[in-house]
C-alpha cells in the first residue's frame, strides 16, 4: 500500500487558550488528527514564590502560599502552617477547635476546587449547563470564605499555631445546610453527565494510565486513586486530626478520564460527610496555641497593656526564630499530594522553602496520556488532570 | 536511630557511601555521597519499596563546602513511610547523576533544579530550563542571586 501524505504538522495550543486552564502552552505534533508528540511549556506564571519566601518571616509567607493553587487557597495555607508547626515542634499543642476548623475548611476547599474542576472539565467537553450549576454551588463557598477570612479567594486565614480569627456567628449553620444539600447537587451533576452518551464517549478509555506508570511519573491524589492505588494521606499519614473522622477513600480501577471523574465526585460526597462530622465536633475553645513566642497576643492585651503591645510589635516586625532543621510535610490537597519542604538555619526566615505542587507533577503525565490519541482528547485530558498554573509555575 | 528497617540495610550495603543519619521531628534523613546516587536510589526503590519520589530539590548553603545539597523526599505507598536522602555537591563540580531512570518524576524536577539552582544532572534526557525563559542568564534560587533580579537597585521601600 502506498504511503499517503504523512506530513507532521506542529501546532501551538496555548498559552492563550481557554481549555488550557491558564497559561499552559502545548506544542503538538499532529499527524492528521492524531497527536504524535506533545510537549508542555510552562513557566509563564512564575513569580518566584520560593525565592521570595527566603526573604520573608514565617508568617509573611502565608499570603504567598494561597496564591499558588488559587482554586484551593486554604489547602495551601494548611500545608504550610503544618510544616512550620512541625519544624517548631508544636504540632501537638494546636488546640482542638483550631484543628477541627482546619479540617472543616480544608474539606470545604476540596469541594470548591472540585466544583471548578467539574465545571471547566464539562465545559471543555461541551456541557455548558454543568458549568453554571457548579459555579452556583461554588459561589456559596466563596461567600462563606468571605465571611470567615474576609477574602473570597486569597484567604490567608490559618496561622502558625492556629487560626487568625474565630468563625463568625452563624456560619456553622450555613455550612451544615450546605453540606447537607451537597449530595443532592452531586446527584444532579451525575444526572447530567454519568449516563450521557456524549460524555461517556469523550471520557471512557480516554487518557488511560496504569497504576505503575502513574506512580513512576508521580501522579497523586484522585488521579492515582482512579488507577487502582488505594492511598490517601488523610487516612494513611493523618494530620490535623483526620484520624478521628470516618470517611471512605474512593478507588476506581479503570484509570481513564471517566474513572477520575467518578472518583472525584465520590470524594465530594465524602467531603460533605467530613464537614458534617467536623461541625458536630466543633466545641467552643481557644483557637491559638499557647506558644507566646510564636502566636500573636489577644487584641485586648495589645490595646490595654504595654507588654502586650511590645509582644505584638516584636512578632509582627521580627517574626519568630526557628531552631535549625528541616522537615517535609505532605497533605492531601484536592489535586494530590501537596508538600512543603522547609529548611531552617535558626533565623526568623525560611532558609529554603520548596513547594511540591501536585499539578506540576501530574502535568508531567500528560504526554503519556495523549500521545497516539486524537487532538480532541487532549482537551479532555487537560481537564481531567485538574491543573492550576499558579501552583505549577509558582 | 531510625525505626525504618531500610536504614540498616542501606548502611550495610553502601557502608562507604553513607555519610550521616539524622532523626528530626520523626523524619529520617540520610546523607550519602553523590557518586553512587543512582545505585542507592535504585536500591531504595526496589529493596526499600520507596516507589514514589515525592520531591527532588536542592538547597544552596552558600559559604559552606560542599555548597549544594540535593534532596530526595521518598515515599513508600505500601508501608506509608517517608525517608529523605541527601547528597552534597561541590560548587566547582556542580553535577550529579540523574535519577530520571529510577523515577520518571525526576525528569521535570531535575529540570527545575537545573533551571533555578544550576545543578547539572549528568545523563538527563532533556535538560532544558523549565520555569524561566530559555534565554535567561543565571539561576535565581542561588543565594548569591539578588531577590529583586539582576541589574536592579534593591527595593528601598516607598519614597512618599
Amino acid at each position: 500500500m502506498a504511503v499517503k501524505n504523512s506530513e507532521v504538522m506542529t501546532i501551538n495550543m496555548g498559552p492563550q487558550h481557554p481549555s488550557t486552564h491558564g497559561v499552559l502552552q502545548l506544542i503538538l505534533e499532529l499527524d492528521g488528527e492524531v497527536v504524535r508528540k506533545a510537549t508542555p511549556h510552562i513557566g509563564y506564571l512564575h513569580r518566584g514564590v520560593e525565592k521570595l519566601s527566603e526573604h520573608r518571616t514565617y508568617h509573611q509567607v502565608i499570603p504567598l502560599t494561597d496564591r499558588l493553587d488559587y482554586l484551593a487557597p486554604m489547602s495551601n495555607n494548611l500545608g504550610y502552617v503544618l510544616a512550620v508547626e512541625k519544624l517548631l515542634g508544636i504540632t501537638d499543642q494546636i488546640p482542638e477547635r483550631a484543628k477541627v476548623v482546619r479540617v472543616l475548611l480544608a474539606e470545604l476547599t476540596r469541594l470548591k476546587s472540585h466544583l471548578v474542576w467539574l465545571a471547566t472539565h464539562a465545559l471543555d467537553i461541551g456541557a455548558m449547563t454543568v458549568f453554571l450549576y457548579c459555579f452556583r454551588e461554588r459561589e456559596v463557598i466563596t461567600d462563606l470564605y468571605e465571611k470567615i477570612s474576609g477574602a473570597r479567594m486569597t484567604s490567608n486565614y490559618f496561622r502558625v499555631g492556629g487560626l487568625s480569627a474565630d468563625l463568625p456567628a452563624g456560619v456553622e449553620q450555613e455550612m451544615r445546610e450546605y453540606a447537607e444539600s451537597m449530595p443532592a447537587h452531586i446527584e444532579e451533576y451525575e444526572g447530567l453527565l454519568t449516563g450521557n452518551r456524549i460524555w461517556q464517549k469523550r471520557t471512557i478509555g480516554v487518557g488511560h494510565i496504569s497504576a505503575e506508570a502513574a506512580i513512576d511519573i508521580g501522579i497523586t491524589g484522585p488521579g492515582l486513586r482512579a488507577s487502582g492505588v488505594d492511598w490517601d494521606l488523610r487516612r494513611d499519614n493523618p494530620y490535623s486530626g483526620y484520624e478521628d473522622y470516618e470517611f471512605e477513600v474512593p478507588v476506581r480501577q479503570e484509570g481513564d478520564t471517566f474513572a477520575r471523574y467518578k472518583a472525584r465526585l465520590d470524594e465530594m460526597r465524602q467531603s460533605s460527610r467530613i464537614i458534617l462530622q467536623a461541625l458536630d465536633k466543633l466545641k467552643p475553645g481557644p483557637i491559638l496555641a499557647d506558644c507566646p513566642k510564636v502566636v500573636l497576643p489577644p487584641k485586648e492585651e495589645v490595646v490595654n497593656s504595654i507588654e502586650g503591645l511590645i509582644h505584638h510589635f516584636k512578632i509582627v516586625t521580627e517574626g519568630f526564630d526557628v531552631e535549625p532543621g528541616e522537615v517535609y510535610q505532605g497533605i492531601e490537597a484536592p489535586k494530590g499530594e501537596l508538600g512543603y519542604y522547609l529548611v531552617s538555619d535558626g533565623s526568623s526566615h525560611p532558609y529554603r522553602m520548596k513547594v511540591r505542587p501536585p499539578s506540576f507533577v501530574n502535568l508531567q503525565g500528560l504526554p503519556q496520556m495523549v500521545e497516539g490519541r486524537l487532538l480532541a482528547d487532549v482537551i479532555a485530558v487537560i481537564g481531567t488532570l485538574d491543573i492550576v498554573l499558579g501552583e505549577i509555575d509558582r | 536511630m531510625s525505626d525504618l528497617a531500610i536504614v540498616e540495610k542501606l548502611k550495610a550495603k553502601f557502608s562507604s557511601e553513607v555519610i550521616d543519619e539524622v532523626e528530626f521531628r520523626g523524619e529520617t534523613t540520610i546523607t550519602v555521597k553523590k557518586d553512587k546516587i543512582v545505585d542507592i536510589c535504585t536500591f531504595m526503590r526496589d529493596t526499600g519499596g520507596f516507589n514514589l519520589l515525592c520531591d527532588l530539590c536542592s538547597v544552596d548553603y552558600l559559604g559552606q563546602s560542599p555548597r549544594f545539597m540535593i534532596v530526595y523526599n521518598l515515599y513508600n505507598i505500601t508501608t506509608k513511610e517517608r525517608i529523605r536522602l541527601k547528597a552534597p555537591v561541590d560548587e566547582q563540580d556542580g553535577q550529579i547523576d540523574t535519577v530520571s531512570g529510577v523515577w520518571g518524576t525526576a525528569n521535570w524536577m531535575e529540570r527545575e533544579c537545573w533551571d533555578l539552582m544550576g545543578i547539572d544532572f549528568v545523563g538527563h534526557p532533556d535538560q532544558r530550563r523549565i520555569l524561566m525563559p530559555a534565554d535567561w542568564e543565571g539561576h535565581p534560587l542561588r543565594k548569591d542571586y539578588p531577590v529583586q533580579g539582576p541589574d536592579r537597585e534593591p527595593y528601598q521601600g516607598r519614597l512618599s
